[in-house]
C-alpha cells in the first residue's frame, strides 16, 4: 500500500468524520435553534438536513408538535362556596423557539410547570365566579376567553401558544357526590309514590264512577218499575170503580159475602150461633115463622 | 438556509429524480461506489477483489433496505432526514435507505374505536351513566403523524371533554328522555371541531351510545319508579275491569226490576177486568131476579162458611139457666190458631142445657181453594 493512497484513505476519512460532525438533522415533529457560545444565531429551520460548525456551534431542538398537560384534578371552591374538583387539560406549542429556548432552558417539563400554575389559578379564579350550576354547564368558548385572557402573557413570554384549555370532569367531592346519589333516590322515590298515587286516584275515580253509574241505573230502574206499577193500580182502579158503580148497594153485598167466605170459619174457628137468625129460620119449623 | 432547499430537486442524495427501475438505481449505485474505489483498484489492482465484492453486497443489502410495500388500506409518509417529502399510495415503493429516508406507514381505512364510559354531573346536578363507543379513522395521514402529540390519547380527552359539555349544558331527565338521541351527534360534532382545530388528522365517524341511564348507585330507585308506573297502570286497569264487572250486572237487575213492574202493571190491570167482568156479568143475572139471586148468594155463602167450622148453637132465649162454655179449652184442644172469629151473636150466659156441639170437621183444602175461585 502506497503512502499516497494511504493519505488519500486517511483525508477520506477525516472529512466523513467531519460531516458526520457537523450535520444535523430536524425532523417534521421538531424545531431548532443554532447557538454559538450561548447566543442563538439561527432559529427558523425547516425540517431536513442542516450544517453547523462542530464544537463551536450547538443545536438544541424543541417539539414542533402541539402538547398535553393533563394534570391531577384541581380542586375549587365556587362563588356558593361548594368545592369541586375539576379535571382539565391544556393543549399548547412552542411557536418561539428562542423565547422558550431562553425562559425555560429548553425544558419542556419547565414549561410544562409554568403554564400548569397559570392555568390552574386561572381555573380557581374562573370557577370561583360562577355558582355549582354554572360551573357544570360551562361551555368550552367562554372558558377558553377567560383563560386566554389571563394566560396570554405568561404563554408569550415563555414562545409558547395555548392552543386549548378544555374541562375535562366537573366532580363533586366524594361525600358531596354520596349525597347527590341519596337526593337522586330520593327523587325517585317522590316520583314513584306520585306515580303510584296517581294511579291509586285515577283508579278511585273509575270505581266511585262506576258504582254511581250502578247506583243511578238501579235507581232509574226503580223508579221506572213504580211509575209502571202505578200505571197498573190506576188503571186497575178505573176498572174496578166503573164496573161497582152499576149498582153500588150490590156490590156492598156481593163483596161482603166474598170476604165472609175467605175470612170466617178456616183454622177451627169456632162459631157461636142462635138458632133464631135468619140462616135457622125453617131448622125449627117448616112454616119459617119467627118464634 | 441550508443548501437542502426541500422540493427544488436539487438534492444531492438524489430524490428529486428516483428512478422506478429498482436495477438502474444499483446500477447507479454501483458506479458512484467504482468511482470512488475504483481509483484504488486502478493503482493496486491486485488482492481486494474479495473486499470489493462484500462492499457491493453490504451496499446492495442497505439499499434493499429501503424497499417497502403501502398496503390498499394504507399510506407511506416518507421523510428525509426528518422533513416530510412525499405520501405514497399503496403498492410497492422504494426510499432512500435509513438514515437517509424513513417512512411511516399509516392505516387510512381501517376504523378504529375505543370504548368509553363515564359517570357525570348534569346541568341540574345528578349524576347520569354513559356507555359509548367512538369510532375514528386516521383520514389525515400527514396531519395524524406531525401535528399532535399522541392524536389518539388526544381523542380520548377531546371526548370527555365534549360529553361533558353536551352533558353539563342539559338536565338528567331531558337526557334520559328527549334528548337521548341528540348526545352522540352532539358530542361527535364537538370533537370533530375541536380535532380538526388541532389538525389532529382524525375523522371520528360515529359516536354510538350503548347505554345510558342513571347510575349504578340510584339504580334500585329508578327501578322501583319504573314499576310504580306499571302498577299505577296496574291500578287503572283493575278499575276499569271492576267497572266492566258491575255496569252490565247494574244493567241487568235494572231491567228485571222494569220487566217484573211491566208484569205487575199488567197483571193487575188483567185481574181488574176479570173481576169486573165477573161482577158485571153476575150483576145483570142479579138485576133481573133480584131477591131470588141475593137470597142465593147469601144462604150459599154462609152454608159454606158454617159448614166447615165448628158451632156452638144456643138458644139465647129458652130458658134463663147459665151455660158454662169452656172456650179457651175447646180452643186449645184444636191447637189450632185463636184469632178464629166467634160468631157475632152474643152468647147469652144465662142459658143452660144448650148443646155444645164440638164438630170439628176438617175442611178439605181443595174445597176451600175452589170456594174461593167459585163465583157463588
Amino acid at each position: 500500500m502506497s503512502n499516497a493512497r494511504f493519505a488519500v484513505m486517511v483525508v477520506f476519512g477525516l472529512i466523513i468524520i467531519v460531516l458526520g460532525l457537523s450535520a444535523f438533522t430536524v425532523n417534521e415533529r421538531e424545531m431548532a435553534i443554532k447557538l454559538q457560545v450561548g447566543r442563538v444565531v439561527e432559529a427558523s429551520y425547516e425540517p431536513g438536513l442542516h450544517w453547523k460548525i462542530p464544537g463551536y456551534q450547538t443545536v438544541r431542538k424543541f417539539p414542533r408538535r402541539i402538547l398535553t398537560i393533563s394534570d391531577q384534578p384541581e380542586r375549587i371552591f365556587t362563588a356558593e362556596r361548594r368545592a369541586l374538583q375539576v379535571d382539565f387539560f391544556v393543549k399548547w406549542r412552542i411557536v418561539n423557539p428562542v423565547n422558550f429556548y431562553t425562559s425555560t432552558g429548553g425544558i419542556t417539563e419547565v414549561a410544562n410547570d409554568r403554564l400548569t400554575e397559570i392555568i390552574r389559578n386561572a381555573i380557581v379564579t374562573e370557577f370561583g365566579k360562577r355558582s355549582v350550576e354554572e360551573a357544570i354547564s360551562v361551555e368550552r368558548a367562554e372558558l377558553m376567553q377567560d383563560m386566554l385572557a389571563t394566560a396570554t402573557d405568561t404563554a408569550t413570554g415563555l414562545g409558547v401558544e395555548l392552543v386549548d384549555v378544555r374541562v375535562k370532569q366537573v366532580e363533586f367531592p366524594n361525600d358531596v357526590k354520596n349525597a347527590v346519589y341519596r337526593e337522586m333516590q330520593e327523587e325517585r322515590a317522590r316520583v314513584a309514590a306520585e306515580l303510584r298515587a296517581e294511579g291509586r286516584e285515577s283508579s278511585e275515580a273509575l270505581r266511585s264512577g262506576a258504582d254511581r253509574d250502578r247506583t243511578i241505573i238501579l235507581a232509574d230502574a226503580y223508579r221506572d218499575g213504580q211509575i209502571l206499577r202505578g200505571e197498573g193500580d190506576a188503571q186497575a182502579a178505573s176498572i174496578y170503580a166503573n164496573a161497582y158503580n152499576r149498582d153500588a148497594e150490590f156490590y156492598q153485598f156481593y163483596r161482603s159475602i166474598n170476604a165472609y167466605k175467605k175470612s170466617v170459619g178456616h183454622d177451627g174457628d169456632i162459631l157461636v150461633l142462635d138458632p133464631n137468625n135468619e140462616f135457622f129460620r125453617y131448622l125449627n119449623q117448616s112454616s119459617g115463622e119467627q118464634q | 438556509m441550508a443548501w437542502n432547499d426541500n422540493g427544488n430537486g436539487k438534492d444531492p442524495w438524489g430524490g428529486g429524480d428516483k428512478p422506478n427501475d429498482l436495477d438502474k438505481i444499483v446500477q447507479g449505485w454501483q458506479r458512484k461506489l467504482s468511482g470512488i474505489v475504483g481509483g484504488g483498484r486502478g493503482s493496486a489492482g491486485t488482492g481486494s477483489a474479495g473486499t470489493y465484492v462484500i462492499m457491493v453486497l453490504l451496499a446492495v443489502a442497505w439499499l434493499g433496505t429501503g424497499l417497502y410495500r403501502v398496503d390498499a388500506s394504507e399510506r407511506g409518509i416518507e421523510q428525509r432526514f426528518g422533513g416530510y417529502t412525499q405520501t405514497t399510495m399503496p403498492g410497492l415503493h422504494w426510499h432512500f435507505p435509513y438514515p437517509v429516508e424513513v417512512v411511516d406507514i399509516v392505516n387510512v381505512e381501517a376504523v378504529e374505536n375505543f370504548p368509553f364510559q363515564t359517570e357525570m354531573l348534569t346541568g341540574d346536578r345528578q349524576y347520569v351513566f354513559i356507555q359509548m363507543v367512538v369510532q375514528y379513522r386516521r383520514t389525515d395521514p400527514y396531519n395524524y403523524s406531525f401535528k399532535v402529540v399522541d392524536p389518539e390519547s388526544t381523542l380520548q380527552d377531546v371526548t370527555e371533554s365534549g360529553l361533558r359539555e353536551v352533558v353539563g349544558t342539559s338536565t338528567l331527565i331531558r337526557l334520559v328522555t328527549e334528548q337521548r338521541d341528540q348526545i352522540a351527534p352532539r358530542t361527535q360534532e364537538i370533537v370533530q371541531n375541536t380535532l380538526d382545530s388541532y389538525e389532529a388528522g382524525i375523522t371520528v365517524t360515529s359516536i354510538s351510545i350503548e347505554r345510558l341511564d342513571y347510575p349504578g348507585a340510584v339504580q334500585e330507585a329508578v327501578d322501583d319508579a319504573q314499576q310504580a308506573e306499571n302498577d299505577a297502570g296496574r291500578y287503572i286497569l283493575e278499575a276499569d275491569t271492576y267497572e266492566k264487572d258491575i255496569i252490565p250486572r247494574a244493567r241487568g237487575s235494572a231491567a228485571k226490576v222494569r220487566l217484573d213492574a211491566e208484569a205487575y202493571r199488567d197483571r193487575v190491570i188483567r185481574d181488574a177486568e176479570g173481576d169486573a167482568s165477573r161482577f158485571e156479568a153476575l150483576l145483570d143475572e142479579y138485576q133481573k131476579a133480584p131477591q131470588v139471586t141475593r137470597d142465593r148468594l147469601y144462604i150459599e155463602a154462609i152454608e159454606e162458611v158454617y159448614g166447615r167450622s165448628n158451632k156452638v148453637i144456643i138458644d139465647s132465649e129458652s130458658n134463663g139457666n147459665m151455660i158454662y162454655l169452656p172456650l179457651d179449652q175447646l180452643m186449645r184442644r184444636d191447637n189450632r190458631n185463636t184469632a178464629g172469629a166467634v160468631s157475632n151473636r152474643s152468647v147469652d150466659t144465662q142459658t143452660s142445657g144448650g148443646i155444645a156441639n164440638q164438630d170439628r170437621s176438617a175442611i178439605d183444602p181443595r174445597q176451600r181453594q175452589r170456594d174461593r175461585r167459585d163465583p157463588q
